[in-house]
């Protein structure tokens, strides 16, 4: 067994993925560093060394110049994603298990929605909500990432409820129950593990988003990635600042990924429609 | 199953004195799941489906300049004018340079990312030491929003620090290419000539489709597809002077260098997706199939060549769709890396937000818009179709 550990192909898979590692940490790093600089000591040439001083200002800094967006990134994404797994998960059990004539169009339908470039939906979101008094703040901004998380939500939880056997729908039909208390008491509590995982990619996707943030918002609604592009878009900027805001931008989904991870990654997979 | 079974259809099982209240209940629950869906179903007929067309009809109006803010617009129709100027315009030289750019970055990053994330999957399918570990540092880059990514990208390719500098650390000299801000094209064809060069690219897929199925049915595989494809080449490179110009000036476009920052960027972020889908896939074939091809003698990279790579072809369908989709649509990365005002790593989605929401030439954007979308329709609407069949099947 030892001498196998030394082979030429275990030295090559390890130096490998010991060098893909640090190719894909090298960001982090370069962020983590720069953000702990004093300002003074940012070079471009020193950029990879470790500050002499460390600097945790920068991180207080940053915090209370984005500490609104941060705010309204937080309101942004709770309601945006309570809003979206709800209903989705409503779709998903009429998707399953309430099929009726033309429901298999209806669904393919809904996901052709989530493969659009929403540029092409951008002109008329932006005159509609105008129109519904809605444009530049937060609520108009929840509701469009409540209806384009639609096809992604009702393609999970259609994807999860299709595990739950049809034999315990039929037999609480047998005993009197209908749509709803089906609903209320059989899918629902079986479905704690499917709302963590839409939730948890709800929530990545809403907070990471940019391009409606930045067109459909005013600055007092501005989410935390429009804050970031703003503080690091400036000419005259100190990289301690962007370094340090992209940290904390970054921090809750990074939270999310690292302590519920399996639940991330099921997201992923469901997302990419083959099931 | 298509439909839920009635329950009056199970022997012995329906209550026998009520039958018809159960399936007047059974039709009422199916009201109630249609009308639990309804509310569904309108917000995305109207903000899908009636946007799109609120968009294709924007992009034949002249909404724009000076009163394009106003809260009743002056719109007039003017059919394929916005199209027209978009590519064979003077103004419209910009969407196709970004035009020509974004099918380069796309074909790239599509490369790089499936390329590297199945390499990756294929090295942690041997079951490395730490390989948790491994995963979790290959995948947190997906976490990220495309800000925060681009944030810091930027300042890794800024020209005198950053990646450039990282040889220095080894010994060697410093590179110097300039990765945000290189004017330098590689590739660079003329605008002029792309209705040739689309007649060319027809007959080149003619003829692989041919090639492809030469095995299968080698009668229709000539007939059908091989021949035409000949013919249309050689007329094309005959009779190519008789197409006409699509210009009536030459206007040399190209990759553009400073994009493969983005590129490189893109493909940091988006491999361990790919990673984490081929890794389920190989997860999910079992040892048995495994066994079976090494006690056939097949080494471990005939194993993965011929058996688990072929396997996954829907995982590698998938991970096309949703990269292609992705990098059409890319535009938070290239604004946080270059800014708006690059024209150097320009893409048409930047140039439909910059067109739209600066230049407030409303019906341009939504062209460019239409434009993006009908790419994106090219590679989705068959993907979905076949979803569908194969549900059908099941």
């Amino acid at each position: 067994m030892t001498a196998r550990k030394f082979s030429l192909g275990t030295v090559f898979l390890y130096g490998t993925l010991v060098l893909l590692a640090l190719f894909f940490l090298m960001p982090a790093y370069m962020a983590a560093v720069t953000a702990l600089k004093m300002p003074a000591d940012i070079s471009l040439p020193t950029a990879w060394e470790w500050p002499s001083v460390v600097n945790w200002s920068s991180f207080s800094d940053a915090l209370a110049k984005l500490r609104p967006d941060f705010i309204n990134s937080l309101i942004l994404t709770i309601c945006g994603t309570a809003g979206s797994t709800v209903l989705g998960s409503l779709n998903g059990y009429v998707f399953s298990k309430w099929k009726f004539k033309g429901s298999d169009v209806i669904f393919t339908l809904f996901l052709f929605g989530m493969f659009i470039p929403y540029q092409v939906i951008l002109i008329p979101l932006f005159q509609t909500l105008r129109a519904m008094n809605l444009y530049g703040g937060l609520p108009g901004l929840i509701l469009a990432h409540i209806v384009y998380g639609l096809p992604i939500t009702s393609l999970i939880f259609r994807n999860f409820y299709a595990q739950i056997p049809t034999a315990l729908i039929e037999s609480a039909r047998l005993d009197g129950a209908g749509f709803f208390s089906i609903y209320l008491r059989i899918v629902f509590p079986l479905s704690i593990p499917g709302f963590v995982v839409t939730s948890l990619w709800q929530f990545t996707q809403i907070w990471n988003e940019f391009l409606w943030g930045i067109c459909l918002t005013r600055h007092t609604a501005n989410p935390i990635t429009v804050g970031l592009a703003n503080l690091a878009g400036g000419q005259a900027v100190t990289w301690n600042l962007p370094m340090a805001g992209s940290i904390l931008a970054a921090l809750p989904v990074l939270a999310i990924y690292i302590f519920l991870g399996r639940y991330f990654i099921r997201g992923l997979l469901a997302g990419s429609v083959k099931e | 199953m298509n439909q839920p079974r009635r329950a009056g259809s199970i022997p012995g099982a329906a209550r026998p004195d009520q039958p018809d209240l159960l399936m007047r209940e059974a039709s009422l629950d199916k009201l109630k799941a249609f009308l639990t869906l309804l509310p569904s179903m309108i917000l995305i007929g109207v903000f899908v489906y009636g946007f799109i067309g609120n968009t294709i009809w924007t992009s034949m109006t002249d909404w724009g300049g000076s009163g394009a803010m106003a809260l009743n617009p002056q719109k007039h129709f003017v059919g394929l004018e916005n199209y027209i100027d978009l590519f064979t315009g003077f103004l419209g030289g910009n969407f196709r340079q970004d035009l020509v750019n974004a099918v380069y970055y796309s074909v790239m990053l599509l490369a790089g990312a499936v390329g590297l994330g199945m390499f990756i999957a294929i090295l942690l399918d041997q079951k490395p030491k730490g390989e948790d570990l491994l995963r979790t540092i290959f995948l947190y880059p997906m976490s990220l929003s495309f800000i925060v990514s681009g944030t810091i990208w930027r300042w890794l390719l800024a020209p005198q620090g950053g990646v450039n500098v990282l040889p220095k650390y080894f010994g060697f000299k410093p590179l110097t290419f300039k990765w945000l801000s290189s004017q330098a094209a590689i590739l660079v064809f003329n605008w002029q000539d792309i209705l040739r060069i689309l007649a060319y690219i027809a007959a080149f897929i003619l003829i692989m489709v041919g090639v492809f199925l030469l095995r299968k049915d080698q009668g229709k595989a000539i007939k059908r597809w091989l021949i035409p494809g000949i013919v249309l080449g050689a007329l094309v490179w005959i009779f190519g002077g008789l197409i006409p110009d699509a210009l009536f000036m030459e206007e040399e476009h190209g990759f553009n260098l400073a994009t493969l920052g983005i590129i490189i960027a893109t493909i940091w972020q988006y491999s361990g997706y790919t990673m984490a889908l081929y890794l389920a896939g190989f997860n999910g074939i079992s040892q048995d199939l495994r066994d079976a091809a090494m006690l056939d003698g097949a080494s471990q990279v005939g194993y993965y060549r011929y058996v688990a790579i072929p396997m996954l072809k829907p995982i590698t369908i998938s991970a096309v769709i949703i990269l292609s989709h992705i990098s059409l649509k890319m535009f938070d990365l290239i604004f946080a890396m270059t800014g708006p005002d690059n024209a150097a790593t320009g893409h048409p989605a930047l140039n439909m937000y910059l067109t739209t929401f600066r230049g407030n030439e409303f019906s341009r954007g939504a062209a460019i818009a239409i434009v993006l979308f009908l790419i994106a329709a090219m590679f989705i609407v068959p993907y979905l179709v076949g979803q569908y069949r194969q549900q059908g099947r099941r």
